[in-house]
């Protein structure tokens, strides 16, 4: 009997994704009135508020060109809060990693099952922002099957990226780090809400680094109804962060599981 | 030293066992097997490495040294290292809290891939074994400590394991509640499990166990069946001897030559003999004295071999 390397993920990647799947329908209305009210007051304070100054932006109304970033960093945010503070609190809080481990599911079955469940997740409020904006005429569905694949690959990528984070961390208040380090320098710096030429050039080239950016480049021409530019491009550096992000998750996991 | 009588095919053995964290050695050379259907206990102070033992045992952790072996092969070598044969109830409360009693039956039994006519089956046979069939329907959160310790016990049992590994499962219940999971895990015996617990509740091991070892400091300092080990390392019956006022009892060593053993610990002194009557006697007659006489258990021989002193040590 081959023993299958640590990080490699099996069948048991689906038991957790459906555990995660099942606990959240429990607390489905919250969750999802949630995932709808909030694109709703940024589409309502910054698309028509700060919209009503800004005029048009590339070519569209800024709240057309808001709406799609705000996917973007929607589809992250979820995925990172998912990989953080949810999934540390099955990690080091409730053992539930551990009675896994009791079972023949291993660190990659874990691994996988939370990142596709951080996908999922992100993909979940990036739909509602998608429905709620094409209230206002903000989204073009032409290439929405196209966009939807995207969408999740940014789950995933950020959900990794937090789920090794989570790996190193001695409790939640160190994510506060993460989120002011990180995810809210993105949130700002990557395109969501003003185009990345607007930046100065040092500035464009650190945003060209980070996942964000990527997204939103191909998210946006996406979801306006054109087909983006440089896609491998794009895709590539989502991938290699979904990889790398993995790999290194599986890595500090099992470090810290299995020792 | 070891006393360790073989055990034919065993359904556990434990070979030269040896782990290290930096300096601190944690198990150095330990052994032991387990029979097929038998119970045995590993007994030892805080520290001693029991729970390092079960992490070992479940693959969660790699030994520096040595091996463990299920039915005479490597646990690397069965598939997802054996755990389809082996059920483990944790020491801390690993029950998903998000579901209900029914709802953790039936998430653990996906997670060995078992079909849902053979999971639902099993949760009615397993709570109605651990008398919890009204409560399925119920929150985590509202159950007792027994009650969710029995469930844990249930929901390690759900593939059926031939081996169960329990890590100090009474620790924390009410005398209530560790009677009817001790009665459970009789029956389970009774049906051909094969027991491996750990627990430093002497009355425990004494109440379950087949044949009990006694860790201390990575490895197993004696072992035999309870009531053995006790005639062995403690002869005859027990006298307990305090003062009243705190002091020394017997300060001038009265007892010496007058009983087959002794030992001090604190303000008590405890004496062993098979008739202690004479001595007992002679404090009775003090009315600064506080006497007790007992029966040897497992604690005297705990107590004896391991010392007296209280141990801080974290596992």
């Amino acid at each position: 009997m081959m023993r299958r390397h640590y990080a490699l993920p099996g069948w048991g990647a689906l038991a957790l994704l459906r555990r995660n799947f099942l606990v959240w329908r429990k607390l489905l209305l919250p969750s999802l009135l949630g995932n709808f009210v909030d694109p709703l007051l940024y589409l309502l304070a910054l698309g028509y508020g700060l919209g009503h100054f800004v005029g048009r932006m590339e070519g569209m109304s800024y709240i057309t060109f808001i709406a799609s970033g705000i996917v973007a960093s929607s589809a992250m945010n979820t995925a990172t809060f998912e990989g953080l503070y949810s999934a540390y609190t099955r990690m080091a809080v409730q053992n539930t990693y551990l009675a896994i481990l009791a079972t023949p599911l291993q660190i990659g079955d874990i691994v996988l099952g939370e990142l596709l469940w951080c996908a999922i997740k992100g993909a979940i409020s990036a739909v509602a922002i998608i429905l709620v904006a094409s209230l206002f005429g903000a989204i073009d569905w032409r290439w929405l099957p196209l966009a939807l694949p995207v969408i999740l690959l940014t789950g995933f990528s950020f959900g990794a990226i937090a789920l090794a984070f989570t790996a190193l961390s001695r409790s939640y208040d160190f994510f506060m780090y993460y989120f002011t380090l990180a995810v809210t320098p993105m949130f700002l710096f990557c395109g969501v809400f003003y185009p990345l030429k607007t930046l100065p050039l040092l500035a464009q080239k650190i945003a060209l680094v980070l996942p964000l950016t990527h997204a939103v480049l191909l998210l946006r021409p996406l979801l306006t109804g054109q087909l983006p530019s440089n896609v491998w491009l794009h895709l590539g550096v989502l991938l290699a962060y979904a990889l790398v992000a993995y790999l290194l998750a599986a890595y500090l996991l099992r470090r810290r599981l299995l020792r | 030293m070891l006393h360790n009588p073989a055990v034919p095919s065993p359904r556990l053995e434990v070979a030269g066992l040896a782990k290290s964290y930096g300096q601190r050695v944690v198990l150095r050379d330990l052994s032991f097997s387990v029979g097929v259907g038998e119970c045995y206990a590993l007994l030892g102070p805080n520290g001693a490495g029991k729970s390092t033992t079960i992490r070992c045992i479940q693959g969660l952790t790699a030994p520096d040294a040595g091996g463990v072996y299920l039915d005479g092969r490597p646990l690397a070598d069965w598939p997802a290292g054996g755990h389809a044969r082996m059920g483990v109830v944790a020491q801390q409360d690993q029950l998903d809290p998000d579901f209900t009693v029914e709802e953790n039956l039936w998430t653990y039994g996906r997670y060995f891939r078992l079909p849902a006519a053979l999971i639902r089956q099993r949760s009615r046979e397993l709570l109605a074994f651990m008398a919890l069939e009204e409560f399925a329907q119920r929150p985590i959160q509202s159950l007792s400590g027994g009650m969710r310790r029995r469930l844990s016990v249930a929901r390690a049992l759900i593939h059926q394991p031939q081996l169960l590994l329990l890590d100090e499962p009474t620790t924390g219940l009410d005398p209530q509640a560790r009677h009817l999971l001790w009665q459970r895990l009789r029956a389970l015996q009774r049906e051909g499990v094969t027991l491996l617990l750990t627990t430093h509740y002497l009355d425990e091991a004494e109440r379950l166990a087949d044949r009990v070892g006694i860790l201390q400091h990575g490895s197993i300092l004696a072992e035999d069946a309870p009531v053995a080990m006790i005639q062995k390392h403690i002869p005859g019956e027990v006298l307990e001897l305090r003062r009243r006022d705190g002091a020394l009892p017997d300060a001038e060593n009265w007892h010496q030559g007058r009983v087959a053993a002794a030992e001090r610990s604190g303000d008590t002194l405890f004496l062993f003999d098979p008739q202690p009557e004479r001595v007992r006697a002679h404090f009775a007659a003090d009315p600064d004295y506080q006497l007790l006489q007992r029966p040897a258990t497992l604690e005297d021989v705990f107590l004896r071999l391991t010392g007296r002193e209280l141990r801080e040590g974290e596992e």
